[in-house]
């Protein structure tokens, strides 16, 4: 249940292309400092609402709650400088610009810059692999190493909530072990992130809880482990008979 | 000026800065040059001087933003009507240039503004087709403003404009120092539009690094991400295309004065897409490959034209080939060359879209 701890919070929230109702009335919450997952099929309306959240997409009713505040209109600029960053799906990093401007790009809205300096250094600690293609054009890296990047620069806006919308999107098995072992260090720091995953093995592993989306309704919540083991999820999302 | 500067031969990867003296140099004696060969040659330099002005507008619309206008035009014709009401026999009035040519980039600017409201949301192929609708609109008007009230004075246009007179200099007569020199006047317009082209260029390479020219890359690249970062795209869009704007109302004010007469057919889509192909061919994005691309297609032509009418003449005896065909010619053959032989343009963008000049060097690490 929502707390004086929860950073996000949605209340009743629908969501509609034109006429299609692509989510249909769902509540949810992330609590400061929780990994949060969203699974379900395609089309279930994981992207959408993740989309909603960031701002990049009107709600039709309902409300978002970020940090206590009403954020349903605010528009998806201010909502960063609020502490909500999107990585968004296929990573939408700057393909013409370089490593590092992608990066920096992430600090736009920001004008500290001895605490950029650190924020950076931060990110390539963490990141070792982007640290040596700084001046490598983005659209030149493979796909891995730009969703690091996309990560890296959402991280560059210190966000409180970092949305995260299928990092492991068409990357080989290893590399996406790597993008949750990031994922996974910038938990361990403190950040709270909504993750929206179709891998829902490894999603809900490090998941402290989820939440499964089905035609644009929340069908079932729980800790991570729990649904991990509720033998729906399995039989529908784990591929398990 | 550094990617220009680099595109000289030989020289420019060599000694950067003697290839920008070149350049500079260059610059400042090709209207002696061009007398030299007779007064058309210079008036061909002035009008290529005026392209390079309405390209690197184009440019921060199509090039930084991303945002592909194939109704530029129309704000040239904006900045060169706004010259002919208010400095012309037409309605009796006669600013000077400093009231004129504000007004005409301010006109320009609040016209870009009415055509980027309602095509904020649209990307590619259908903005082309709003923007491309929105050039014909402006010259429709143009055309037909002559009735019930004549504004425009429609197909006839507007004559007698006033000239640029400069601290009381009228720079359309010739200055004559002594009896046997003189400075001709076609010669001051190519310092003028040269100044005006200087200033252009420093402020767009200033915007183009600021946080605004930043904002535009990033919407160029992804606009979901530039949101996602906390870029208002809608401003950053309409800044785009108001700023890009300001220089087309600003070259054709110097454009309206400079010719002394307007009219709509001098604002047809052709110059549109001839302006864009510059843009494309010279290096979308590319301050330096831009104005190399704005004066390549505008004096290929002419040197064509030249040589083209007496080699048909002594070939066939008649012109064959209008020489306006040939043009038209020629700009698709340099697009269907520049596709297939440099496909980024001739001095392709930097990935970098600020501080050129590291360009390469990598961040050093440690």
């Amino acid at each position: 249940m929502p707390t004086d701890n929860t950073i996000l919070e949605l209340k009743d929230v629908q969501i509609a292309y034109g006429q299609i109702q692509a989510v249909k009335g769902i509540d949810f919450h992330v609590s400061t400092g929780e990994l949060v997952c969203l699974i379900g099929a395609n089309g279930a309306g994981k992207t959408t609402t993740l989309n909603a959240i960031s701002g990049t997409l009107p709600i039709k009713s309902g409300e978002i709650r970020f940090a206590g505040q009403d954020i349903s209109k605010l528009p998806a600029h201010l909502r960063l400088r609020q502490g909500l960053a999107l990585v968004p799906e296929g990573r939408g990093i700057f393909t013409r610009l370089t490593v590092e401007e992608n990066l920096r790009m992430g600090a736009y809205t920001r004008d500290d810059k001895e605490a950029i300096e650190q924020d950076l250094e931060r990110v390539y600690s963490m990141l070792p692999r982007v640290k040596e293609r700084l001046a490598q054009v983005a659209g030149t890296l493979s796909g891995g190493e730009q969703q690091m990047v996309a990560i890296g620069r959402a991280l560059l806006s210190r966000p409180k909530l970092l949305l995260l919308d299928e990092p492991s999107m068409g990357l080989a098995p290893l590399v996406v072990e790597k993008i949750f072992e990031v994922i996974q260090t910038v938990v361990k720091e403190g950040m709270s992130i909504l993750l929206v995953e179709q891998n829902a093995n490894l999603a809900l592993e490090f998941a402290s809880r989820g939440y499964v989306m089905d035609g644009g309704r929340i069908t079932l919540a729980g800790s991570g482990s729990e649904l991990l083991n509720d033998p729906a999820v399995r039989s529908a999302y784990l591929g398990e008979a | 000026m550094y990617e220009l500067a680099e595109a000289v031969p030989w020289l420019g990867s060599r000694n950067p800065r003697a290839a920008r003296g070149v350049v500079l140099a260059l610059m400042l004696i090709a209207p002696m040059i061009a007398l030299s060969a007779g007064n058309t040659w210079v008036r061909i330099l002035d009008f290529a001087l005026l392209y390079v002005m309405l390209a690197l507008g184009l440019n921060l619309v199509v090039g930084f933003a991303g945002l592909l206008d194939l109704g530029y035009i129309a704000f040239y014709a904006v900045g060169a009507y706004t010259w002919a009401f208010l400095a012309s026999p037409h309605f009796g009035l006669h600013l000077p240039f400093w009231i004129v040519l504000p007004a005409g980039a301010g006109f320009a600017a609040l016209a870009g503004l009415i055509l980027g409201a309602p095509v904020l949301r649209l990307r590619g192929d259908y903005l082309a087709i709003v923007t491309l609708g929105f050039g014909e609109i402006v010259r429709i008007f143009m055309n037909n403003l002559n009735h019930p009230i004549n504004i425009t004075n429609g197909p006839q246009g507007v004559n007698m404009l006033d000239s640029l007179s400069l601290f009381g200099w009228d720079i359309s007569r010739h200055i004559q120092i002594t009896d046997d020199f003189k400075i001709n006047s076609l010669v001051l317009f190519y310092y003028v539009f040269l100044l005006c082209v200087v200033g252009s260029v420093i402020v767009i390479r200033r915007l183009q690094l600021s946080r605004v020219g930043r904002a535009w890359a990033a919407i160029r690249d992804d606009e979901l991400a530039a949101k996602a970062i906390g870029i208002n795209v809608r401003n950053m869009k309409l800044l785009a295309f108001s700023m890009g704007a300001t220089f087309g109302g600003v070259a054709g004010g110097l454009f309206g004065s400079f010719q002394g007469f307007v009219s709509p057919e001098s604002f047809s889509l052709m110059e549109s897409i001839a302006i864009l192909t510059m843009v494309v061919f010279g290096g979308m994005g590319n301050l330096g490959g831009v104005i190399l691309g704005a004066i390549a297609l505008s004096l290929l032509p002419e040197l064509l034209r030249s040589v083209a009418l007496p080699v048909q003449q002594a070939l066939f005896g008649h012109v064959i080939l209008d020489p306006e065909v040939l043009r038209m010619l020629l700009l698709s053959l340099a697009m269907i060359f520049m596709m297939l032989l440099r496909p980024a343009g001739l001095l392709p963008a930097h990935a970098r879209y600020s501080r050129p000049e590291l360009a390469g060097a990598g961040r050093i690490t440690e």
